[in-house]
């Protein structure tokens, strides 16, 4: 065991007995695909296994393997007939990630979610493990409408078109549209169903908790065959606003404002030594941006473009009015 | 591979001694020395991958220790999991996009497969979930959480503060609302805090032995968190009017108002300056009513922005 370093290398002949055990005649490369290796690595372990074997290492001491054309079949497995027992960190980490997608509104059905970690609990068992609970996750999201959530999850399953009724929050409005699922995503805590949009014409996400109704439709859904699922996004800025980007604005940020530029999607950022930053700022919606402006108030500056600024102004002087100190 | 397997199949403790002259891979050794480096550095691996290494005595007569391991201990218990309990599985599995989390999740459902519960790992693939972690600290701030040690980094309270210095004995990582949390006890200040990763520069340097941090029993992580970061609870409620048909995300957020005004929402108020500055976006389609404070808070955040103007040489 050299090079590759015996952590990695020994569990996975150690996994690598049983699974193929349960799977007699398996190929050789369906083996190294689910062991995450090449073929002419999975072939030095069986070589290796070949070697290895209980005390006496006679015939019928020793790991035997079969191969026939490309697949190979475990004859004696010298007492590995079932995997070592799931790692801390193992079961941390798939306990974890079931306790996020229970938290998750709208991923999965919680009840199997449940039912699973109880299990998956219940047999990698030492609680001693000084590296559990190292990890969690808490999604912190006020849930949203759970029986459009539990509807969306049914027509992506079903693969059914949705009629939605939804909050954009770049518009600020609720609208009504027919889609056709393709998939659920999980971003940032945040659960998104990716679709086609049949008004707008292309792929749209469209944020779980902000679905305010949804109803199946009686027809399949049928994405045009070029409408591609996206990359799953590393993050959610700028997720929901596909056409986000047309528009520029250069801004100040003060001190205080400085977290917006952790909230939306910024260029070239500049900080100045007095704690400022001047940002270059991409936005699809004109309305949107005034508002984040007009919410920001003197914690933000608009240098460029003059229009911008005068109509987060005017926009300002008739609230001013409305509350009667104009 | 050999001592694994010779320690398994045996119910006696194998000494130290019957090793060497039993169990492949140590008649190399040419020295009673070299022997013993070499047993205690394996001995060592197997601890370091979890596998559950007995040290005891075959009978009381016996002068030294010898070594086995427990079958049932070493063994994944039995696991049924229903279909759908077997997709959740496989989702979790696929929830983690770090290295260190995504490698340990797949070497966890590729054990259970060969153990014969049929996981799937492309199951359920119209459902993408992700926990991204990006961020350079999490892989060192996790490792030391998980070997007990503690840490310092520079770090950020927010964007514009300066970068200070701490020490930090790690308790654990924690993602809360997306993004990635670091909990523990802060030395410097001496109290818990949490950090947030991103805000993490340069390095993180383990300090002091392993094993050195415990972490207090029955505390919850997410818990700490949640109140850290999180909206504290609401203090008090506030009436807003709105323009007919406008500002949707209000009356979203809100209550209808109790006298019947199909205009005027109530809303909670937690942090005032927040509730402000989404106020004062809707410019004149929002109107406070009260409390007063707020009202105030609006009016103020508006005139900078109708004031700003005047100041931008044209």
């Amino acid at each position: 065991m050299s090079a590759e370093g015996v952590a990695e290398r020994l569990p996975r002949l150690l996994t690598l007995v049983p699974w193929l055990l349960a799977r007699p005649g398996v190929p050789v490369a369906e083996a190294a695909a689910e062991f995450g290796i090449t073929e002419a690595q999975l072939r030095r372990d069986l070589e290796l296994l070949w070697m290895c074997g209980l005390p006496g290492y006679g015939p019928g001491d020793l790991v035997d393997l079969s191969f026939e054309g490309d697949t190979v079949t475990v004859v004696y497995d010298a007492g590995l007939s079932r995997p070592l027992r799931l790692s801390g960190p193992e079961a941390a980490t798939l306990a974890v990630a079931l306790r996020a997608l229970a938290d998750a509104p709208g991923v999965v059905d919680t009840d199997a979610v449940q039912r699973a970690l109880a299990k998956i609990e219940q047999a990698s068992g030492r609680s001693d493990d000084p590296s559990a609970g190292t990890v969690a996750v808490g999604m912190g999201r006020t849930p949203g409408n759970a029986r459009a959530e539990a509807t969306v999850r049914d027509a992506v399953a079903r693969h059914r078109a949705l009629r939605l009724t939804y909050y954009s929050a770049s518009r600020d409005a609720v609208g009504r549209r027919d889609v056709d699922p393709m998939r659920l995503m999980m971003v940032d805590g945040s659960t998104y169903l990716e679709a086609w949009c049949r008004r707008a014409e292309g792929v749209r996400m469209f944020r779980l908790d902000r679905v305010d109704d949804a109803e199946i439709l009686d027809e399949p859904a049928r994405p045009p065959a070029d409408a591609e699922p996206r990359e799953v996004p590393a993050d959610a800025t700028g997720l929901l606003a596909p056409d986000a980007g047309r528009q520029l604005a250069a801004l100040r940020l003060a001190p205080e404002a400085r977290w917006v530029a952790e909230y939306y999607p910024m260029e070239d950022v500049v900080a100045d030594e007095d704690g400022s930053a001047r940002v270059r700022m991409r936005y699809g919606d004109r309305a949107w941006m005034v508002r984040l402006l007009l919410g920001l108030g003197e914690t933000v500056e608009v240098l460029w473009p003059p229009e911008l600024a005068a109509e987060r102004a005017d926009r300002a002087r008739e609230a001013l009015a409305a509350y009667g100190v104009g | 591979m050999n001592l694994v397997l010779a320690l398994l199949s045996t119910r006696q403790f194998l000494t130290a001694e019957r090793i060497r002259t039993t169990v492949a891979g140590y008649e190399e050794a040419a020295t009673d020395e070299a022997f013993y480096r070499m047993l205690e550095r394996d001995k060592a691996e197997l601890r370091e991958l979890g596998i559950p290494l007995e040290t005891g005595k075959q009978s009381i007569f016996d002068t030294v220790d010898g070594y086995r391991i427990a079958r049932g201990d070493y063994e994944l218990a039995a696991i049924d999991l229903a279909p759908d309990e077997a997709t959740a599985v496989a989702l979790a599995a696929r929830l983690w996009d770090s290295p260190q989390l995504a490698g340990a999740a797949r070497t966890a459902v590729t054990k259970l497969r060969a153990a014969g519960v049929e996981v799937d790992p492309t199951a359920a693939s119209e459902v993408q979930p992700r926990v991204r972690t990006t961020e350079p600290a999490f892989a060192p701030l996790l490792a030391a959480a998980r070997a007990g040690r503690a840490v310092r980094f520079a770090h950020r309270g927010h964007p514009a503060a300066p970068a200070r210095d701490r020490t930090v004995e790690p308790w654990g990582v924690v993602s809360y609302r997306g993004r990635w949390y670091l909990v523990g006890h802060d030395r410097d200040r001496d109290d818990v805090r949490c950090f947030r990763i991103s805000r993490i520069e340069g390095e993180v340097t383990p300090v002091g032995p392993r094993g050195a941090v415990t972490r207090p029993e029955g505390i919850d992580l997410v818990d700490l968190v949640a109140r850290s970061a999180g909206p504290p609870p609401p203090s008090g409620t506030a009436r807003v009017r709105l323009a007919p048909g406008r500002a949707a995300g209000l009356r979203r957020a809100g209550r209808p108002d109790p006298q019947g005004d199909p205009d005027v929402v109530e809303l909670d108020l937690a942090r005032l300056e927040s509730l402000a500055r989404w106020i004062a976006g809707h410019g004149p389609d929002a109107v406070v009513l009260e409390p007063p404070e707020l009202r105030d808070a609006v009016v103020a955040t508006l005139r900078a922005s109708a004031d700003a103007l005047t100041e931008v040489p044209s």
